[in-house]
């Protein structure tokens, strides 16, 4: 992955903003290990590491979904419900419909892609802004996944290779031991693909443009319409995989989930240092801050701390991360 | 299930024919919902009462069960019908309490069923006693793990009152029945992906623990789930049904669960109104019942027909 994907920092001694701020996200993370190592029992075991790796990888695929709207300057509040229309839609395709499993993934993502694809459409050509109109889109998805389901989870017990996505370990069996459920293989293949194509590829390069001057971008030719379209349908093919992920996790698509998955999402975005202003941010820091996420989660869980006072440090750790990074913008 | 109901419904309308009341007699039921199948349930108990007793229904609820305000004006247009009995199912135990006294005012006899109202208003409330449902789940939980170790709970919730009701009721029960078992964490998920990964925290902190209580489907999914990942042989108890819960039990990965009684529930609302129209005595509430079930009774008659997918 690029170290230097920002096109507004300038370059200060030998690190980029950009990669001081992931220098700085991956110590908490190592922090946050070492401490819940000291004072947490049985934290550090394997099969806690596990634990963690695998309840990073839903929130870790909606968080690279919503990475591409952020640094393209908009905001999208409706992965999660998008996500469980995706779940839902595999669903129906996989356990009502009967089909193969490759037209429920299929399915899925195309899903996902349609309905961002929809918001990126109302914001770029009908002129709503991102925040109303995904707002509009959380509702709108989660109204569909309650209808299309019949208001009840949709189970996949008719398709069993369904479990292969992520609940189950493909690695075990070429390496012993190493029991890593297969949903987090792909939430890694994701992050690695969409650093490919924010960093390697015109679309990429695009996405930052839109997000560091869209005026600037549309005057140098750019089709605004289009590539913020595009990357809305990305971002929501992205929240497909993720519905996939969850279903797979639960076998079966939940319907009533979802809501509130969004803001997760962001808050690792945000913790990986990504500006809600848009124009900068690595998918490596978000898979950092998604794993920022857990850890802290996991941590306070296995210490016995309250789930009240879990929601409370969740709060103080975005608003922190949010200093720091003002804080490091200031002395370039 | 629900094809059995009717069934059972259309037989007592075949058997009996003599309704007891001299004049039509209209009782209005407002539910909080009616897409899931628990209401479904509590439909069609309340439909077979009705044709036992001779009196006509109407069974309506609002899409969901945040829209109170939608609720407020079915049970005001139920009342400005002038009916002689109305069930209701209060969204809000509070904010109705106006329009309901506006139902007592005109003499309407009320009945609550489900959750109750902060009021005198009704003349009784058919719901599960959720505190005496979760104790029953400690005890098959107890059961199954000898009567001694460590156990746990995942609550689907700490601020209502079936939250605070069945986490309550499972604690007091261990605590009063069972010295030689230890509730060693309790935590709060609804969201079956968060009770997983929850119920893996407590297990990874706590690797002695023998059995966890988990409060409603959508957390009974996630122990679940946490339990199949982790290989875990831990007894697993959970709270009402659905075909994940269900399946879980079938193949052993949880031991029981506690079902509540939806049709007793639309049962006990038409019987209570008809005896309130007759003049009769209600108690201030009424206790619908709920049923242990694993893999052992889950085909019996009687709780099948509880039971839901």
């Amino acid at each position: 992955m690029s170290t230097t994907s920002t096109n507004t920092s300038a370059k200060s001694g030998f690190l980029s903003l950009a990669a001081l701020q992931k220098a700085v996200a991956f110590a908490v993370l190592l922090a946050l290990l070492a401490f819940f190592s000291i004072f947490a029992e049985n934290f550090a075991a394997w099969n806690n590491m596990v634990n963690i790796m695998q309840a990073t990888s839903i929130n870790g695929v909606l968080a690279v979904a919503c990475t591409f709207v952020i640094v393209s300057g908009g905001i999208d509040l409706a992965v999660g419900t998008m996500m469980t229309l995706t779940a839902v839609t595999a669903g129906l395709i996989l356990t009502n419909l009967g089909l193969p499993l490759f037209y429920g993934i299929a399915g899925a993502m195309a899903a996902g892609a349609v309905m961002g694809g929809t918001s990126g459409a109302i914001i770029a050509k009908l002129k709503v802004p991102p925040f109303i109109a995904t707002l509009g889109m959380m509702q709108i998805a989660r109204g569909l996944a309650l209808v299309f389901s019949e208001a009840k989870p949709i189970y996949f017990n008719d398709t069993p290779s369904f479990q292969l996505i992520s609940a189950q370990s493909s690695i075990t069996s070429l390496i012993p031991g190493l029991d890593i459920p297969n949903g987090v293989f792909v939430m890694f293949g994701v992050a690695l693909i969409a650093a490919y194509v924010l960093n390697r590829t015109i679309f990429g390069r695009y996405i930052f443009a839109l997000g560091s001057n869209e005026e600037a971008a549309r005057l140098s030719g750019l089709k605004v319409d289009f590539w913020k379209i595009t990357t809305y349908a990305t971002s929501g093919m992205i929240c497909g995989i993720a519905g996939l992920l969850i279903a797979s996790r639960l076998n079966s698509a939940q319907p009533a989930l979802g809501l509130g998955y969004e803001l997760d999402a962001i808050a690792a975005v945000v913790i990986g240092g990504t500006s809600l202003a848009g124009g900068r941010g690595t998918i490596l820091g978000t898979i950092i801050g998604a794993f920022i996420m857990s850890v802290l989660t996991n941590g306070l869980r296995v210490m016995g701390v309250l789930e009240e006072w879990k929601i409370v440090v969740t709060g103080i750790i975005i608003i922190v991360a949010v200093l720091v990074d003002l804080m490091l913008r200031k002395r370039m | 299930m629900k094809k059995n109901l009717f069934a059972a419904a259309l037989i007592s309308t075949a058997l009996i024919s003599a309704p007891s009341f001299a004049e039509d007699v209209y009782f209005p039921i407002i539910a909080k919902g009616f897409s899931h199948q628990f209401w479904q349930a509590v439909k069609a108990g309340a439909e077979e009462a009705a044709t036992r007793n001779g009196v006509t229904i109407t069974f309506e609820a609002p899409n969901t069960e945040a829209e109170i305000d939608k609720q407020t004006d079915m049970l005001n247009t139920a009342i400005s019908k002038a009916p002689q009995g109305l069930g209701f199912a209060a969204l809000d135990s509070q904010a109705q309490v106006p329009a309901l006294q506006k139902a007592a005012d005109a003499g309407i006899p009320i009945v609550a069923f489900d959750s109750g109202v902060d009021s005198d208003l009704p003349l009784t409330t058919c719901t599960t006693d959720n505190m005496a449902a979760a104790a029953a789940a400690a005890d098959g939980l107890a059961k199954a793990i000898g009567e001694k170790g460590k156990v746990a709970a995942v609550i689907h919730d700490q601020t209502s009152a079936t939250g605070i009701g069945r986490r309550d009721g499972f604690l007091n029960r261990i605590k009063e029945a069972y010295p030689n078992i230890e509730v060693v964490d309790v935590q709060y998920a609804n969201d079956s992906l968060k009770a997983a990964d929850n119920v893996k925290a407590m297990l990874q902190a706590n690797p002695d623990i023998v059995g966890i209580f988990a409060s409603n489907e959508g957390s009974a999914i996630g122990l679940a789930v946490a339990l199949k990942e982790t290989g875990a042989k831990i007894a697993g108890v959970g709270f009402d049904s659905g075909k994940g819960q269900k399946d879980a039990i079938m193949d052993g990965t949880l031991i029981g669960s506690i079902t509540q009684n939806p049709v007793g529930i639309g049962q006990c609302v038409v019987d209570s109104l008809a005896k309130a129209v007759k003049g009769e005595e209600l108690p201030k509430v009424i206790d619908t019942g709920f049923y242990w079930y694993d893999a052992t009774n889950m085909a019996d008659a009687n709780i099948a027909a509880v039971l839901y997918d």
